[in-house]
């Protein structure tokens, strides 16, 4: 007999999966030292970055360089609130996210006037002016950045272990969260939008909506990645975090895990962290690398790594229906 | 007065914005192609006459006989082995191949030059002035960079209205597939369309040297410059791009006079308000969209 269903065995062991896998993770303040933690935080921002950025581009068809203007709105936003404004560094994270969607909205007006490959590099000058006005602001640092003073008061390990918390609840929530967003009916519209832009608009889907929804999100997603880095790094600066680097990791992380599907991002962030702990000390040698490997990806396998795996395996993150 | 001499500065300093912006112009007109390692080349082009000046004690004009031909050969490279892949692979492939581009450029000319600002001497041309008013002079070289990319601009408009092989350009910009019908090889199209956007790019690469210093790291912050010079004056029109990069020009130079911060900033803020007010560009015919 058939039967529609929406989760292979895959599926539901990877579901069970990743539950265990958060679980552990929630766990490792009180089983590791706080510098492998510290490093864990970095892997959770990038999670969160491929993730949106995957969302925005695999799915939205929206590729931007310019989602470092969230990331470092972000990581601003935690500097007002806590050191100006008085707010637990902490409680800064999730209303950091909140508005930077806050400031999408006017942007993406902007933006969207703007197609494919010109949307690309406009988001690019957005960012710029984003990074220019910040750094013309006295009370932010003006150019030299600004430090997060307001977690001194903290013991170094308790507040390595809130930031961690944070962080996995961030890259838990991003995750989780787009999931929940492709298995709705909004998710339906943008798998429409991602395969045949032509044909979800004449089907009925309000593109530019969805669009514009999928922008906002990303946009959510990198300021909390960015709150989060400030939390991490303790410092913030125009020309670190509104930098177009992260653009090149959010891409290389996507890319090579395998655009328009949830679990291709996810072992791309593990490979790029991976790369980054092994390579990073060899400096510009190891972005050489990552750029040549992302442009040899795209032009033989540009399903990525999960499209070579995901033939044998079926989906971890079920978000169709199939038969059996 | 000191503001009449910012515009004309701007208006100059436009001239090599153009000329800059013609490759980017022209990529995106005949492939539709958005070339995001634009600025990283024109770098490129900067550090290979800085090496020949440095080898050999050329003057900086003599090295483009040998930098101009050789970017257009890497261009005609880079469409044939890259890019072609990539555009079969659909509309994202072509950003993401470039922006790897530009990655692996930006570090690898870091690696082999380190991050030190650099510049090409420009010799007795770089400081001779043509004196206007008493108070007003012009230098001969941004002059010069005007007269140039008005000439090559000039040059490809006619190369692209009169000779076959600009039809066969500006065929296959309008329908590729149909074009194919004709018996024209389409990527001989895209290839020559490369080399020659290589090659203007690699001359305001090395005029930007003499101009101003460079380093490895500079090229992103030239491409966005190209790219609000091609979107102010409008798309697909190259003398919308000459127009767009004097807007530019002296939106830069115009804010640099009310604060130095604000030279870089002027110009994003230009481009933002011709984006909401007119979108397809200052130059371009009504009805058309970016």
């Amino acid at each position: 007999m058939t039967a529609v269903a929406r989760s292979g065995r895959a599926g539901r062991l990877g579901l069970a999966g990743a539950v265990v896998v958060a679980l552990v993770l929630a766990s490792a303040p009180y089983v590791v030292t706080s510098d492998v933690t510290h490093t864990l935080v970095d892997l959770f921002v990038l999670v969160v970055l491929a993730t949106m950025w995957n969302l925005l581009a695999g799915y939205g068809g929206l590729v931007s360089v310019g989602q470092q203007a969230y990331l470092g709105v972000g990581a601003y936003a935690v500097i007002a609130l806590s050191v100006h404004g008085g707010v637990n560094a902490f409680l800064a994270v999730p209303i950091a996210a909140v508005l930077t969607a806050v400031l999408a909205v006017p942007l993406s007006f902007l933006a969207f006037r703007l197609h494919g490959g010109y949307f690309a590099i406009g988001t690019w000058v957005l960012a710029e002016v984003v990074k220019l006005i910040t750094a013309q602001i006295g009370p932010l640092g003006k150019g030299s950045g600004a430090s997060l003073t307001t977690v001194s008061s903290y013991d170094p390990d308790i507040r390595v272990a809130y930031t961690y918390w944070v962080g996995l609840a961030v890259a838990v929530a991003s995750v989780g969260g787009v999931y929940w967003l492709l298995c709705s009916r909004i998710g339906l519209q943008l798998t429409a939008v991602r395969d045949d832009e032509g044909a979800a608009a004449a089907t009925g889907v309000r593109v530019t909506r969805a669009k514009r929804l999928v922008y906002l999100i990303a946009g959510a997603g990198a300021g909390g990645a960015g709150a989060i880095v400030c939390l991490n790094t303790l410092t913030v600066q125009p020309e670190s975090v509104f930098s177009v680097q992260w653009s090149a990791y959010m891409i290389f992380m996507a890319v090579v895990g395998g655009l328009g599907t949830i679990e291709g991002p996810l072992l791309g962030a593990l490979l790029f962290f991976a790369l980054q702990q092994t390579l990073a000390a060899q400096g510009t040698v190891y972005l050489i690398i990552l750029g040549a490997v992302g442009i040899v990806v795209m032009l033989l396998a540009p399903r990525g790594l999960w499209g070579v795996v995901s033939g044998r395996t079926g989906e971890v993150f079920p978000v169709g229906y199939r038969l059996r | 007065m000191t503001w009449v001499n910012a515009v004309l500065q701007g208006i100059l300093l436009g001239g090599l914005y153009a000329l800059f912006a013609t490759g980017l112009s022209l990529m995106f007109g005949v492939m539709r192609i958005v070339n995001l390692a634009h600025g990283d080349l024109s770098v490129l082009a900067a550090f290979l006459a800085f090496a020949l000046i440095d080898a050999f004690a050329l003057s900086s004009f003599v090295t483009l006989i040998v930098v101009v031909p050789a970017m257009a050969v890497l261009g005609y490279l880079v469409q044939r082995l890259l890019l072609e892949r990539g555009l079969r692979a659909g509309p994202l492939a072509p950003l993401v191949v470039t922006f790897g581009l530009s990655v692996v450029l930006q570090n690898a000319l870091l690696e082999a030059f380190s991050p030190d600002s650099r510049a090409l001497p420009a010799g007795a041309l770089g400081t001779a002035s043509l004196q206007l008013t008493e108070s007003l002079s012009v230098g001969w070289f941004a002059v010069l960079c005007l007269g140039l990319a008005v000439a090559v601009l000039a040059g490809l408009q006619l190369f692209l209205a009169r000779t076959a092989f600009g039809r066969a350009m500006r065929a296959t910009s309008d329908d590729r597939e149909t074009v194919q019908l004709l018996g024209i090889d389409q990527r001989q199209v895209y290839a020559v369309a490369t080399a020659i956007a290589f090659a203007t790019l690699a001359l305001a690469g090395v005029l930007f040297g003499m101009r101003t210093t460079f380093d490895p790291s500079i090229g992103p912050a030239r491409l966005i410059f190209a790219f609000e010079a091609v979107i102010i004056g409008g798309l697909g029109s190259l003398w919308g791009t000459l127009a767009g990069g004097v807007v530019l020009g002296v939106a830069q130079t115009v804010g640099a006079q009310i604060s130095p911060a604000y030279a870089v900033l002027a110009g994003h803020l230009v481009f933002l308000a011709v984006l909401v007010l007119r979108p397809q560009g200052i130059l371009a015919p009504a009805g058309s969209r970016p």
